[in-house]
C-alpha cells in the first residue's frame, strides 16, 4: 500500500537517529522497515478526529518540592565522575563543537 | 524452592535462617546457570545482608519486614547501586549504577536480599532474551527452547529453582509471556501503580515494573511492597486514584471469542477452553465478548513503543555515561558510539521511531496510534461494564526454540495478547493453565486476566483461589 523504504530514506532517519550503518546494515533494514511500516498501517482504518491526541494512559500531575537542597554536597559527584567516558579533574571532556576555520 | 510465605515462617520458627538460604541460593546459581545464563552478574555479598537478616529473626525484630531474608533476583534494567546495571547492552557494558530505583529502595526496606541481576533482551526490546549482548537465556523447561523475554532471565531464575522471586519489567508483555513460556506466575501492574523512577526508560507510557513467582499470593507480596504513590514520578497513582473494587464470590469473564480465532495453536486453544470450562465448573460466568480494538493493538503498539524508544534511547551518546568511541567530531563520537553499543533489535526499533515521528509521517502514524490507544480504552470501559476479567491465552504459543522466529513481524505476533493491556494501562496477572507437547518435552502454556484500571487486588483475589490453590492440590 505504502512506498517501500528507500536506501535514501534508511540513510536519513540514521542520520536523524545519530547511528552509523554500514551497508549490510542499510540493505536489511530497508526490507525489514518496509514490512513493518507496511504491517503498522493500519491504524489509519480507525476512525476519529487526528487532532485529538491527549494522552489517555495513566493520570500525570504535576510534584511540587519544597526548593531545598536534599542531598550532601559532593554525595554523587565522585561516583557519577567515575562514569564518564573521558573527564579531566571535575570537568567532563567532549570534542570541540564550533569549527574555528 | 519454598514460596516466599514458607521461607518467612521457616525463618520466624527457625527451622533454617536466611544466610543458610542465600548461601543455597548462590550455589544454586553457580551450578546451574552454567547451561540457562538466566544470571549476568551474581552479589556474592549478599551473605553479609543475609547474616543482619539472621540477627533481625533471633531478636525477633522482623515484623515490619515483610521480605525479611527473602532472595529477589533483578531484571538488569533497574538500577541498583553499586552494581552493574547494562541493561543487556554494549553501550552499558561497564556502567556501575549510582543510585537505587525506587523499588530498589523498597524491596530492601522491606528486607528483601537482592542476590543477582537476571538477563533481557537489549533494553528489553524482544520477546525471547535471544537480544542480549551477553548472549541468550535458555529456557530450564527445555534449554533448546527460549525463556521468552524481554524478562526471560527473571522468568528462567524463578523456573530452574534458583530464587523464589525475580522482579521483571513489562512495556508489552515483558513479564507475562515470558511467565507463560516458564511456568511461572507474573505480574503486570495498572499503570503508575509501581514507581518508574530508577528504571531504564523504554517506553514511558508503557512500562511497569512487576514481580515473577511461584505463587499468585507471592506475586501480590511483593507487587503490594514495591506499589505506591512516588515523589520522583508524576506517573504515579494512589489506592483511590481508581474506584475499588469488591471482591465476589462468583465473577464474570469475558472472552473475546474473535481475538482468538487466528494464529494460536490448537493445542494451547483446547487448553484454554478446558480453562473456561474450569471456571465455569467453579460456578463463575463465561461470557462471550467482542473488542474489535484490540486486533489492531499489534500496530498501535509498533508505533507508540518505537517512537518512545527513539526519544528515551537519545540518552545514550558516549557522551556523559557508558561506551563511548572516537570519531572526528562530536557528532561522530555520536554516531561511531550508537553504530558500536547498539544491538539489531534496538537499532531497527529507533529507526522505526524517528520514521514515525518525522515530519510529514506524524499525524498519520504517532497521532493515529494514539487515538487507537483512546478508543482501545474506551472499549475496554464499556466491556468492564458487563465483565469482571478478560481472559485470553498469555501468548499464542508454547516457547520457541532458539533462533526459530528471525524475522521481526513473527516474533512481534507473540505479543497480540499482551500489548493491549499496556496501550490501556491495565493490571493483567498471568498464571500457569496447562501443558502441551513438543517434540516429546511438555511445555507449560500461560492464561492471562486482565482487570479493569486499578483492579489488581482482585485480580490477585481470584488467582490466588484458581491458581494458588490448584497448585496445593497437584
Amino acid at each position: 500500500m505504502l512506498a517501500p523504504m528507500k536506501r535514501e530514506d534508511i540513510e536519513h532517519l540514521a542520520s536523524l537517529a545519530r547511528i552509523k550503518l554500514s551497508e549490510a546494515e542499510k540493505g536489511s533494514l530497508e526490507k525489514e522497515l518496509s514490512s513493518i511500516v507496511d504491517y503498522v498501517s493500519v491504524v489509519s482504518d480507525i476512525a476519529g478526529n487526528e487532532a485529538d491526541t491527549t494522552p489517555v494512559v495513566g493520570v500525570r500531575h504535576n510534584v511540587f518540592r519544597a526548593d531545598e537542597i536534599t542531598n550532601e554536597p559532593d554525595q554523587y559527584t565522585e561516583d557519577i565522575i567515575a562514569e564518564m567516558p573521558s573527564s579531566d579533574g571535575r570537568w567532563l571532556k567532549v570534542k570541540k563543537i564550533l569549527k574555528t576555520e | 524452592m519454598d514460596t516466599v510465605t514458607e521461607l518467612r515462617n521457616k525463618y520466624q520458627s527457625g527451622e533454617v535462617t536466611p544466610s543458610a538460604v542465600v548461601t543455597s541460593v548462590l550455589k544454586t546459581i553457580k551450578e546451574k546457570d552454567v547451561d540457562i545464563n538466566a544470571f549476568l552478574d551474581v552479589y556474592d555479598d549478599a551473605i553479609t545482608e543475609a547474616k543482619i537478616a539472621d540477627e533481625l529473626y533471633q531478636k525477633g525484630e522482623a515484623a515490619d519486614k515483610p521480605l525479611l531474608g527473602i532472595p529477589v533476583a533483578l531484571k538488569n534494567n533497574i538500577l541498583i547501586k553499586g552494581k552493574k546495571v547494562t541493561g543487556a547492552s554494549k553501550i552499558l557494558e561497564n556502567y556501575t549504577a549510582v543510585y537505587d530505583a525506587t523499588i530498589v529502595k523498597k524491596l530492601k526496606a522491606a528486607g528483601a536480599i537482592i542476590v543477582g541481576a537476571t538477563n533481557l533482551d537489549e533494553f528489553a526490546m524482544g520477546g525471547s532474551t535471544e537480544n542480549s549482548a551477553f548472549g541468550p537465556t535458555k529456557n530450564p523447561l527445555d534449554t533448546k527452547r527460549v525463556p521468552g523475554g524481554s524478562s526471560g532471565g527473571s522468568a528462567a531464575a524463578v523456573a530452574m529453582g534458583a530464587v523464589p522471586v525475580a522482579i521483571g519489567t513489562d512495556t508489552g508483555g515483558s513479564i507475562r509471556q515470558p511467565a507463560s513460556y516458564c511456568g511461572v506466575v507474573g505480574f503486570k501492574p495498572t499503570y503508575g501503580a509501581v514507581s518508574r523512577y530508577g528504571l531504564m526508560a523504554m517506553g514511558s507510557s508503557l512500562d511497569q515494573a512487576g514481580p515473577l513467582t511461584n505463587t499468585v499470593a507471592d506475586a501480590e507480596l511483593v507487587h503490594n511492597v514495591m506499589a505506591g504513590l512516588d515523589n520522583l514520578d508524576g506517573t504515579t497513582i494512589t489506592d483511590d486514584t481508581y474506584p475499588s473494587l469488591p471482591t465476589k464470590d462468583k465473577y464474570t469473564f469475558g472472552v473475546p471469542r474473535n481475538f482468538l480465532a487466528e494464529g494460536v495453536d490448537s493445542d494451547v486453544l483446547e487448553t484454554f477452553e478446558q480453562h473456561l470450562a474450569d471456571l465455569k465448573a467453579a460456578g463463575h460466568e463465561i461470557k462471550e465478548i467482542d473488542l474489535p480494538l484490540f486486533a489492531k493493538g499489534l500496530a498501535a503498539y509498533y508505533i507508540v513503543m518505537p517512537a518512545e524508544v527513539s526519544s528515551n534511547l537519545a540518552r545514550y551518546d558516549g557522551i556523559r555515561y557508558g561506551l563511548s568511541e572516537e570519531g572526528d567530531d562530536l557528532l561522530g563520537v555520536y554516531e561511531n558510539t550508537r553504530a558500536e553499543g547498539f544491538g539489531k533489535e534496538v537499532k531497527r526499533r529507533i529507526l522505526l521511531g524517528t520514521h514515525v515521528l518525522s515530519s510529514g509521517y506524524y499525524d498519520a502514524y504517532y497521532g493515529k496510534a494514539e487515538l487507537a490507544r483512546k478508543k482501545m480504552r474506551e472499549e475496554l470501559a464499556t466491556v468492564f461494564k458487563e465483565v469482571d476479567f478478560i481472559v485470553t491465552p498469555t501468548a499464542p504459543t508454547p516457547a520457541f526454540k532458539i533462533g526459530e522466529n528471525e524475522d521481526p513481524l513473527s516474533m512481534y505476533a507473540q505479543d497480540i495478547f499482551t500489548v493491549p493491556v499496556n496501550l490501556t494501562g491495565v493490571p493483567a496477572l498471568s498464571f500457569p493453565m496447562g501443558n502441551v507437547e513438543r517434540e516429546e518435552k511438555s511445555l507449560p502454556v500461560g492464561v492471562q486476566y486482565i482487570g479493569p484500571h486499578g483492579g489488581d487486588a482482585r485480580l490477585f483475589e481470584i488467582g490466588k483461589i484458581i491458581y494458588d490453590v490448584r497448585k496445593k492440590l497437584d
